[in-house]
């Protein structure tokens, strides 16, 4: 035990004294949870648009006001003729311009129909995309308004973005992702780095020389990682919920017990690239991408696997990060009690075993 | 000779790399409290024979002892009792001298007190008071080494283990490196030693020398020199390599 804590303290000392470890240890992970929270959204907020009003009666005004009375709209500028648009499009800051043809309000009346048209600058395809959305769904909730007064007929919204609170999904979808891919991270580059320096500066040698065994070797040396990687998670989790005013739903208990069965199958693969690689370039490299890369792009944290050919689908179910992102959305947001996560739970456990095993295998190997 | 008791005892080791003979058939005795010397230009199979006697590496063939224990069975007791420094003294360079000793004596097992004890023992015998509390990167090349032979044999075991420990150190330095051999020596503690500088290999009780993953020769240096008809241990060396 007496070791085993000198031990210890010895890898703190390492990992305190050295400023780079330190900030990719917690630097890192706040950076980028703000990063990609802020960053990347699915939602739109404050879009100047522009508005060619051709009938200027009370319909096109209230339509108007309700538009640019969210938080997604301004109005930038009101046309006064279709010659406008393109020059406007051009000028590049305005992002979508609507259209009412003329005697809006009576063709409404009279046919119980009228036409507007949303014109968005489509050079990003994603943006204009969401607009038109946006647009039709505030249109159609206007008109769904007013057809009590009218008695006209309902119409049927089949765009259903807006009734899901659009402004916090994306959000939502990214804190577990990033999650994964911090734990991912920080636990597998730092565990393989710390082991191959110490190949490096050769004092690996000296440690099996010594009566201690490579198993009490490989935990001393991750088990400080095991503590910071899940302060790492804690904080992680805090600024989902604080910050990005995520829910936690469910059991918390339950969700820090997924993330530290999460954070040692991570450092399971550092030991494993530790153990195949013998200078820490190599191992920070191939944990880079081996594990990055398809933790960003095969666990559905940003592109969905469902829409992937077979052959990716197939890959993305070794990804270990899906499976922990499966958890970590049924935990926080649908509340789900470990009865519906048994499963997802097991294949991680799963993971973990199988490369442990393959590590301690490997590391003897190298003792030979 | 200082005493008969043998602390390594080595017959026929074979150890192969794929079809690379790195060490063919050696056999030798080393006795308790000698400095032992292993010669050998590079690539001779020095460091692969320390490397097998460590236990860091498994012999292809062949009956080894050392400390009294097998290589095969008792590695682990083998462990307890040996002290190794390798080419690159592997101390913590981001660790204070004082936590480097300590470290070291605590995978060992010492106590606290012993520690503490032997700590201060070796700073003073080194003269490291005043950078104690000091990383290791801001210490001279030569007191990184003889600290880190100290350390080696801080446990106090029965061999310790150096190979090729005075590379890259200008010749006074060595000088003095190498009273701290004869001081562990006369304490009890046997030397086993690799090296290619020849001056060195005069400081050795007897000296193996190494070529091509043979023992070409083993003896004390003087006899040596007699025996090839040399004025020094270089010129051995030049007739025994050029022999093949």
């Amino acid at each position: 035990m007496n070791r085993f804590i000198g031990f210890l303290k010895k890898e703190f000392y390492h990992i305190f004294r050295d400023k780079r470890s330190l900030v990719i240890l917690f630097g890192m992970p706040v950076a980028q949870v703000l990063l990609f929270g802020f960053v990347i959204t699915n939602e739109i907020k404050n879009v100047k648009i522009a508005i060619l009003d051709n009938s200027k009666d009370y319909i096109t005004k209230e339509l108007t006001d309700k538009l640019i009375s969210t938080d997604y709209f301004i109005l930038d500028k009101n046309l006064k003729s279709a010659n406008e648009i393109e020059g406007i499009f051009k000028a590049g800051h305005v992002k979508e311009v609507i259209i009412f043809e003329s005697n809006f309000a009576k063709n409404l009346e009279k046919e119980s129909k009228a036409n507007m048209q949303i014109i968005t600058d489509a050079t990003d395809p994603n943006t204009a995309n969401l607009l038109v959305n946006y647009t039709s769904a505030i249109v159609m909730d206007y008109v769904n308004s007013i057809n009590n007064n009218y008695k006209l007929p309902l119409q049927i919204n089949t765009e259903t973005r807006m009734f899901y609170n659009p402004e916090l999904a994306s959000v939502f979808m990214f804190v577990p992702g990033i999650m994964a891919m911090i734990l991912m991270l920080i636990s597998a580059i730092m565990t393989s780095i710390t082991i191959t320096r110490e190949k490096e500066t050769g004092t690996m040698e000296i440690l099996l020389v010594s009566p201690l065994k490579p198993a009490q070797i490989i935990i001393g040396k991750v088990t400080p990682y095991v503590i910071l990687s899940f302060v790492n998670a804690v904080i992680i989790i805090l600024l989902g919920m604080f910050v990005f005013k995520m829910p936690v739903q469910g059991n918390i208990a339950l969700l820090l017990f997924e993330n530290v069965l999460f954070i040692l199958l991570a450092l399971s693969l550092g030991i494993l690239i530790s153990t195949m690689r013998n200078d820490q370039q190599s191992a920070m490299m191939i944990s880079m991408f081996a594990l990055l890369l398809p933790t960003i792009l095969l666990s559905g944290f940003i592109f969905p696997i469902e829409n992937m050919p077979w052959i990716l689908q197939l890959f993305a179910q070794l990804m270990p990060p899906k499976w922990f992102i499966i958890i970590i959305k049924n935990i926080m947001l649908k509340g789900t009690s470990f009865a519906f996560v048994w499963k997802e739970t097991l294949i991680l456990a799963g993971f973990t075993v199988f490369f442990l095993a393959l590590s301690i295998k490997k590391f003897k190997v190298r003792l030979e | 000779m200082k005493n008969e008791e043998k602390v390594i005892s080595v017959k026929n080791l074979v150890k192969k790399f794929a079809d690379f003979t790195a060490n063919d058939n050696l056999t030798f005795d080393v006795y308790k409290g000698e400095i032992f010397g292993f010669l050998g230009a590079n690539g001779a199979g020095k460091t692969t024979a320390i490397r097998i006697l460590c236990g860091l590496s498994s012999p292809t063939s062949g009956e080894l002892n050392v400390a009294g224990f097998d290589v095969y069975k008792q590695t682990e007791k083998i462990k307890q009792n040996i002290g190794y420094m390798s080419q690159k003294f592997s101390l913590y360079e981001d660790l204070t001298v004082y936590e480097n000793i300590k470290f070291y004596a605590g995978i060992y097992g010492l106590s606290n007190a012993q520690i503490k004890f032997k700590a201060n023992e070796l700073i003073n015998k080194l003269g490291l008071q005043e950078v104690q509390n000091k990383l290791i990167n801001s210490l001279p090349l030569g007191w990184k080494q003889k600290l880190a032979f100290s350390i080696a044999i801080i446990h106090n075991p029965k061999i310790v283990f150096l190979d090729e420990p005075t590379g890259g150190v200008d010749p006074i330095t060595r000088r003095q490196f190498w009273e701290l051999i004869y001081q562990a020596a006369e304490s009890g503690i046997t030397v086993f030693v690799t090296t290619h500088y020849m001056d060195e290999a005069e400081y050795c009780d007897r000296i193996s020398i190494m070529v091509d993953g043979k023992i070409e020769a083993l003896d004390t240096p003087d006899n040596l020199i007699k025996k090839y008809k040399a004025n020094n241990m270089d010129e051995v060396f030049l007739k025994l390599a050029r022999k093949n």
